[in-house]
């Protein structure tokens, strides 16, 4: 009888641990959506941070992470495509596989001292390049890994049939293989740009902020995340109240995103 | 040819993981050098951190930073760990797939939360509740180490979760059909068999844990002072730079390069290891 209760015991725990992981979840969205919804008006879509919006702070932080996923986009493809086209088998690809793979998980704060010491310090001053390469840079691994998980569930009777039918190594690539994995890469880098559009201490000393609205990425560059964090520490409460209202976009921004990349990946199947 | 020109740049790319990892690790050290030279080995155990009045030379000590890092992800890690199995074998064997798959989903959207939103929330809504609980001033160590828990349980229940899936049916069956109880099932089965799967997923989150950055920055107090109580303000690595990497000069720049190259190495580490279990299992499975 020991045993049954023992094993009542452990499942009510593990029951309870998901409860509270669920709890959790829901009391963050909810003081979250509640204060944003007090603090949230029309005018902060229309005003910069200098007049008490953040239109500017969202400009900068789609330009700098879209701009962020055309140089991590076809760089991290084109090393999936290695990794399992080319170079599938070898030592070297499981090598890059590994050193991307601990690349994904390297500290961001650490992408961003190093991008400072590359891009910043030579220049003396903060830039936009300098935020948008960091962010690539983050953005890189894990687009390399979706490719690569995403390529290898193509089966390779595909690439088989086209080769049956003549093609060279590099159109079976693009006009077989990409088409038939193109859904889940599509997935992939949804949530790669979800990941990236939400980071912060990457952004804190490369394109630091900017009160103004600018679309020069040679001089600091307006960045929401950033933003959040300073507003957030000031004492006043109308910072306090911007701050809770920009921190509740952002997370409709990321959760829609992650959102829209499972609904995809699931039509598919 | 096209072909071959896209041979080529997919090989560049595929490069560039090696020669970033590379260039990150030489830069850091090239720029720590002059702390390096200053302080050497023994910068890990002293605990001053003080710049000249002319803001040129000074005593740098990376204990504090270091210490604070490792306690709060320590911490983190014990709350997190049982939490996060608990929430895996929920997901694994305890729901029933119709509520199995909106709790997986609720679970990774949590994962996707940006981790500033962690600290905001922490520092407003649940800073005051472990002062009620436990005293202090709300930010300290024992708060950032919670919410660095809350942070990382649905990234590793979610790793954990997928270790544990890879169990056959067959062998699962096998032991009910013996009459094993679901727990018996899970700790002499499920366990076992997973058992790299979910070293490797709590190895993961340690390594995430050791370098997260904002949820830190808003609740663990940022001073530079060791801890007695463990609710006591003090800094991490991650932090320390956060916060004052930006406005420091000359050698406290150099001792903070040199602290970004600890927290790099030690996270290198631990992720390879994390990966090298993984992999060393999978190739034994197939």
């Amino acid at each position: 009888m020991n045993r049954l209760v023992l094993n009542k015991i452990i499942l009510t725990l593990s029951t309870l641990s998901a409860l509270i992981g669920i709890t959790f979840l829901f009391w963050i969205l909810a003081t979250l959506t509640y204060k944003g919804i007090m603090s949230i008006s029309w005018a902060i879509f229309v005003n910069d941070l200098v007049n008490g919006g953040i239109r500017n702070l969202l400009a900068g932080q789609f330009v700098m992470a879209i701009l962020a996923s055309f140089i991590a986009v076809p760089v991290g493809m084109m090393a999936g495509i290695y990794l399992r086209e080319y170079g599938h088998g070898s030592k070297l690809a499981s090598i890059i596989r590994n050193l991307s793979d601990v690349m994904m998980s390297a500290p961001s704060i650490v992408i961003g001292v190093f991008v400072y010491a590359l891009l910043v310090d030579p220049f003396g001053s903060y830039n936009g390049y300098a935020g948008i390469v960091a962010l690539a840079i983050m953005m890189i691994p894990i687009i390399i890994s979706t490719t690569d998980n995403m390529l290898s569930l193509v089966p390779t009777e595909l690439r088989e049939a086209g080769m049956a039918l003549g093609g060279s190594k590099h159109k079976i690539i693009v006009q077989i293989v990409i088409k038939a994995a193109k859904v889940g890469i599509l997935t992939g880098i949804l949530l790669s740009f979800a990941r990236i559009i939400g980071e912060t201490a990457p952004l804190l000393f490369t394109s630091a902020n900017n009160q103004f609205f600018t679309m020069d990425l040679s001089g600091q560059f307006p960045s929401l995340t950033v933003s959040i964090y300073n507003l957030a520490t000031y004492p006043d409460e109308a910072s306090r109240e911007l701050a809770w209202a920009a921190a509740f976009i952002l997370t409709i921004i990321v959760l829609c995103i992650n959102l829209v990349g499972r609904f995809l990946i699931r039509n598919k199947k | 040819m096209g072909g071959q020109f896209f041979r080529h740049f997919s090989f560049f790319s595929a490069t560039l993981s090696f020669f970033l990892l590379v260039g990150i690790f030489a830069i850091l050290f090239t720029y720590a050098q002059e702390a390096l030279a200053e302080f050497g080995i023994d910068f890990l155990s002293a605990d001053t951190w003080e710049a000249d009045e002319d803001d040129e030379g000074g005593v740098f000590g990376g204990y504090i930073p270091i210490i604070g890092t490792l306690l709060s992800t320590f911490i983190a890690m014990v709350i997190a760990v049982p939490l996060a199995m608990g929430i895996a074998i929920f997901l694994t064997e305890v729901a029933s797939e119709n509520l199995a798959k909106p709790v997986s989903i609720a679970i990774e959207l949590l994962a996707a939360i940006p981790s500033i939103i962690y600290g905001m929330w922490g520092l407003f809504y649940f800073a005051p509740i472990v002062q009620s609980i436990f005293g202090g001033n709300g930010v300290g160590l024992l708060t950032a180490g919670i919410v660095l828990a809350i942070m990382i349980i649905p990234f590793m229940a979610a790793i954990t979760r997928d270790a544990m899936n890879t169990t056959p049916n067959i062998l699962k069956e096998s032991a009910y059909a013996m009459g094993a109880t679901k727990f018996e099932v899970i700790k002499d089965v499920i366990m076992p068999y997973s058992k790299a799967g979910i070293i490797g997923s709590i190895i993961l989150a340690l390594g995430r844990a050791l370098g997260e950055t904002m949820a830190v920055a808003f609740l663990i107090g940022s001073v530079m002072s060791t801890v007695k109580h463990i609710t006591d303000p003090t800094t991490s690595i991650p932090v320390l730079l956060a916060n004052n990497f930006a406005e420091a000069q000359d050698l406290e720049m150099s001792a903070m390069y040199y602290l970004a190259l600890i927290l790099f190495v030690v996270s290198f580490i631990i992720i390879s290891m994390a990966k090298f279990y993984f992999l060393g299992r999978k190739s034994a499975v197939k």
